[in-house]
This record gives C-alpha cells, structure tokens and sequence, in this order.
C-alpha cells in the first residue's frame, strides 16, 4: 500500500470513529446504557472501517451510521441485545433520529460522556480506557496492549465499569462548578493517561501505540475547545502540543534514542510549539495555576533552546518546586532533583534524590535509577554509576533506551 | 502467584547476529536478571542451548522411539526461561515487557498450574 491510500485509509479510519463516538455518547446520554449503545452501532462501525476507507467518508457520517444500523437485519441485533434498555436504542435509533437529524449535525454529547467515564465511583485504571472505547471505539485487545494488561482483564474490567455506570446511576452531565474542578482533573487524567501511553513508542513503529498520542492530543483538544474557560484543559493540551513537537527528535535515522538536550531542534514542529505557547499564555490569564499549566511551563522552558537560547535550568527548578506543591508524586521529585543537580551542581542533585529512595515504589521504577546513574557517572563513582545502569537497563521496556544506557555505562569503564 | 515466562526467537536470525551484539544482548540480560533478582521475583531461569541439540523420547507400543531435532518446526523456537513470583498477571506483564526478548521475539506467560489448585478441584 502507498503512502497516500495509507493516509485516505488512516483519515477514514479516524471519521469513522469520530462519529461512532458521537453517536455512542448521544444515545447513552439518553439511556445511560453504553454498553447498549455500543451494541446497537456495533455491526455499522465495524462496516464503516471497512468500507470508507474504499468509498471515501460519507456527506453526513453519522446519518450514514444509523441508517446502516437499521437496515441491518434487526431481528438478529435484538437476539443479541439481552438488556431491555440495549433494545430501547434501537428505537431511539428508529424514533428520534429521523425526527432530529434531518440535516443538523448531531448534538455533541461526548463532553457528558467522558465526565461519566471518569466518575469517581469508576475505577481509576479503567478510566481511561473506557473513554477510549466509548469515545473513539477501540476494542479491549488494542487498549489492553497499550495499557500492558491482558486483553481478557481488560474486556472484563470495561464491561464491569459499563455495568456501574449504569447500575450505579452514574450522570451524564458535566459537573457544577463546585464540583468542576476535581471531577474535570480525572476527565484530563485519563486524556493525559491515553497521551502517556502512545508517547512510550518514539519512533511511530507501533501504529495502536502512535494513535494513541494523536487520539489524547485529539481528545485533549475536544475538551479544550468545549471547556475555553478552563486554564487546566488548555494547560493539558500546551503539554501533549510541546511533547508531540519533539516526536521527530527524539531516535537518530539509525533508530538510536537521542536525550533531550542533545536533540536536533531542527527536528521540533515550530507550529506546534508555537500553538502550545499561545494555549499556555490563554491559560494564564486565567489567573489559577494547576499541574499541566505547571507542566507545560517545564516543557516551555526546555524549548528555549530552539531560538539559540540556553534551557533556563532555574526556572525549571522553581517550577518543579511548584508541582511539588501543587501534585507531588515520585516522578515529579525526580525530576525536580535533576533539575537541582543543574542549578546547584551535582552532589545536591543526588541528595535529593537519595532522600527519595526510601520509597518502596521506586524500586522497580527507571526513570529514578537512570537519574540516578547519570548523575553519579557526572561525579566519577563510576561502580555505583554502573549498578545503577544496571538497574536502569533490567527495567527497561524500550530497546533503543536500553542500548543507549548500556553505551552510556561502557563509557563509565573507557573513562 | 508463580509465573513462567518462556522465550521464544528465531534461532537463525540469532545465529547471524554480530559478535559485539550478542555482548550487548547477554549484558541486556545480566541487567534483566539481576532487576529481577533484586526485587526479589526471580525464583528461577535460564538459557537453553539450540534446537540443533535437541532430543524428542517417545514411548509408543512398549518401544521407546528416539529422534532428533525440535518437536516442531516453527520459525520462532524455545530459546530460555525464567520463573517468576508475581502478585498477579499485570505485574507478571510488566516484567514480560522488560524483558529483552520482549523486543525482539516473543514472551509466552503461563501461570503455573500449584499443587494447592489440584487438592481444591477434587
């Protein structure tokens, strides 16, 4: 396949379910059966993955979608529908769309979706995934991958949170303000979550992975645009715009990792980066300050250097200072010790990170025993520098990570 | 709960590897091994030696049959092992992805089958 029916396919693909997902979330806003919903629109979907691509994406997609779901033999869909309420959107599907869509575009009920999928009475691991079935109709097999968990624990472990959502009598609405600003931090959560996942594949190789990454920065963007007043919305997607601009910089053409502060900034989108410095001053005029705003100003700082500017280490210290404050977590104290080694030097950067390995969880954890190696190579204790490359080494995941820290450790012994 | 982590990769593709991959490969694994051992889930593991020096047994009507080569010709084989304690199976995913072969062959997963299962089943 060439690479332009690669994209029509790609561009199909994603049509298709940009308007599964409206349609799942307008017919579970009104029966609070996802499951349901997703039943009915079942056998359509999977016909629009497989025709668009061919045929080109419909006029009015979504119209498309329904009149195939009711053309389909409807007998054999209500002999697998086993809840009453799953039967219910079949006539919802017969009944109020002929008299709501002639021609208007379907009310967009994802927003009210998602804060359903990310309820607190939700487990919080199966946050995310859920949004990006309901949402964007990825099967359990595709986001047990990206989650690393078994396809059969991840199938149950949606079905059980359908189950609640309904059971339970989870709302389908979008939260007073008084609520807001916690129940919308676990909508961007699972959104960053869904980012997080398809950022691990650098290189792209990885379709499910790479879509992954583009469907938070899209799923990031929706909320965005339906919520223009929460600095925190537009705060998450500066974060994933300044992440994604470095995609292309960060594997040489050999497929080699390349760390941050050697990357090409050649090799930086300068329209995303640009779009991510407007989302984040937006932002800020809002005059609250939160984690991704935070996080984003970090990013901000490390892009200095793409206009012959020095990465301005002090603030970036400062703003792991704030995050502390503001969302403390292990990650976030490793990152701020390594930011302490470059302001104040090297030996304060390892006592704070040596405070840090009292906790249990980070044991297992790379990124703090490849912190922690980097650091004592700088300070020539090359035996302990070399355990820590070994610990890093053992739990990594990706092989061109792992080979860059094992050339990093070979240069301990050459030194 | 006890897991069994089976190596699968393809031994010719192995085999035509350069010398100083396979230091980096072994060191790979030294790294894997040692991270598992220092959590305390390694309970066992080892690297099997080619299929080339494989021996199948089989006792078919009394008379013991004796070949050579692999039960199967596949193209990716049987290349180690490790056992491991994990919690539960996504904590036994998670170190199946750490493993090198992870990224270059396959990772089979099998819990194993406790004596303690049997005794509640009858």
């Amino acid at each position: 396949m060439d690479d332009r029916s690669e994209i029509a396919r790609a561009a199909a693909e994603t049509a298709a379910r940009r308007s599964y997902g409206k349609l799942v979330a307008w017919l579970a806003a009104r029966t609070r059966d996802v499951a349901g919903a997703e039943d009915a629109l079942a056998d359509a979907f999977a016909a629009a993955l497989e025709r668009w691509p061919r045929t080109g994406v419909p006029a009015q997609p979504e119209a498309w979608l329904l009149a195939v779901a009711r053309r389909r033999d409807v007998d054999a869909v209500r002999r697998r529908l086993t809840s009453e309420a799953a039967r219910d959107h079949l006539t919802l599907i017969a009944e109020e769309v002929e008299a709501g869509m002639n021609g208007d575009e379907l009310p967009d009920e994802r927003l009210r979706l998602m804060f359903a999928c990310a309820h607190p009475a939700i487990d919080a691991g199966v946050r995310a995934p859920l949004i990006l079935q309901t949402i964007l109709g990825f099967d359990a097999a595709a986001i047990a991958s990206a989650f690393l968990v078994s396809p059969a624990t991840m199938g149950q472990r949606l079905v059980r949170a359908k189950s609640r959502i309904r059971e339970a009598g989870i709302p389908f609405s979008v939260p007073e303000q008084t609520q807001l600003g916690e129940r919308l931090g676990a909508v961007l959560e699972a959104i960053y979550a869904t980012f997080a996942e398809g950022w691990t594949d650098p290189t792209g190789t990885e379709t499910r992975r790479r879509n992954l990454a583009t469907e938070g920065i899209w799923l990031g963007r929706l909320v965005a645009s339906l919520m223009p007043d929460e600095p925190e919305a537009l705060g998450l997607l500066a974060l994933m715009l300044f992440a994604e601009a470095r995609r292309a910089a960060r594997r040489s053409p050999q497929g080699d990792f390349v760390p941050l502060a050697e990357q090409d900034t050649a090799l930086w989108d300068d329209d995303l980066i640009d779009e991510a410095e407007t989302l984040l001053g937006q932002a800020a005029e809002k005059g609250i300050i939160g984690r991704y705003q935070l996080e984003a100003a970090v990013q901000s700082a490390h892009t200095a250097r793409r206009r012959g500017g020095r990465t301005d280490w002090a603030a970036i210290r400062q703003l792991y200072d704030a995050l502390m404050t503001v969302a403390g977590s292990p990650v976030v104290a490793i990152n701020r010790a390594v930011a302490i080694a470059e302001v104040e030097g090297t030996p304060a950067g390892l006592a704070a990170l040596y405070v840090l390995g009292d906790d249990k969880r980070l044991q297992d954890y790379q990124p703090y025993w490849a912190a922690r190696a980097g650091l004592l190579a700088r300070l020539g204790t090359t035996g302990k520098a070399a355990e820590a490359y070994d610990r890093a080494i053992g739990l990594e995941r990706d092989e061109a990570v792992r080979r860059f820290l094992q050339a990093e450790r070979a240069k301990l012994t050459r030194n | 709960m006890r897991y069994m982590l089976l190596i699968y990769a393809d031994e010719a593709a192995m085999a035509s590897v350069p010398i100083e991959r396979t230091y980096e490969i072994s060191a790979a694994y030294n790294a894997y091994t040692e991270a598992l051992k220092t959590s305390g889930v390694w309970l066992a593991g080892d690297r099997l030696k080619p299929t080339q020096v494989t021996t199948q047994v089989r006792m078919s009507n009394g008379k013991t049959n004796v070949l050579d080569g692999p039960y199967a010709d596949t193209k990716e084989q049987l290349a180690g092992f490790y056992m491991i304690e994990a919690a539960d199976l996504d904590t036994a995913i998670e170190w199946a992805a750490r493993c090198p072969a992870a990224s270059v062959g396959t990772v089979e997963l099998r819990p194993i089958w406790e004596m303690a299962e049997y005794a509640k089943a009858k």
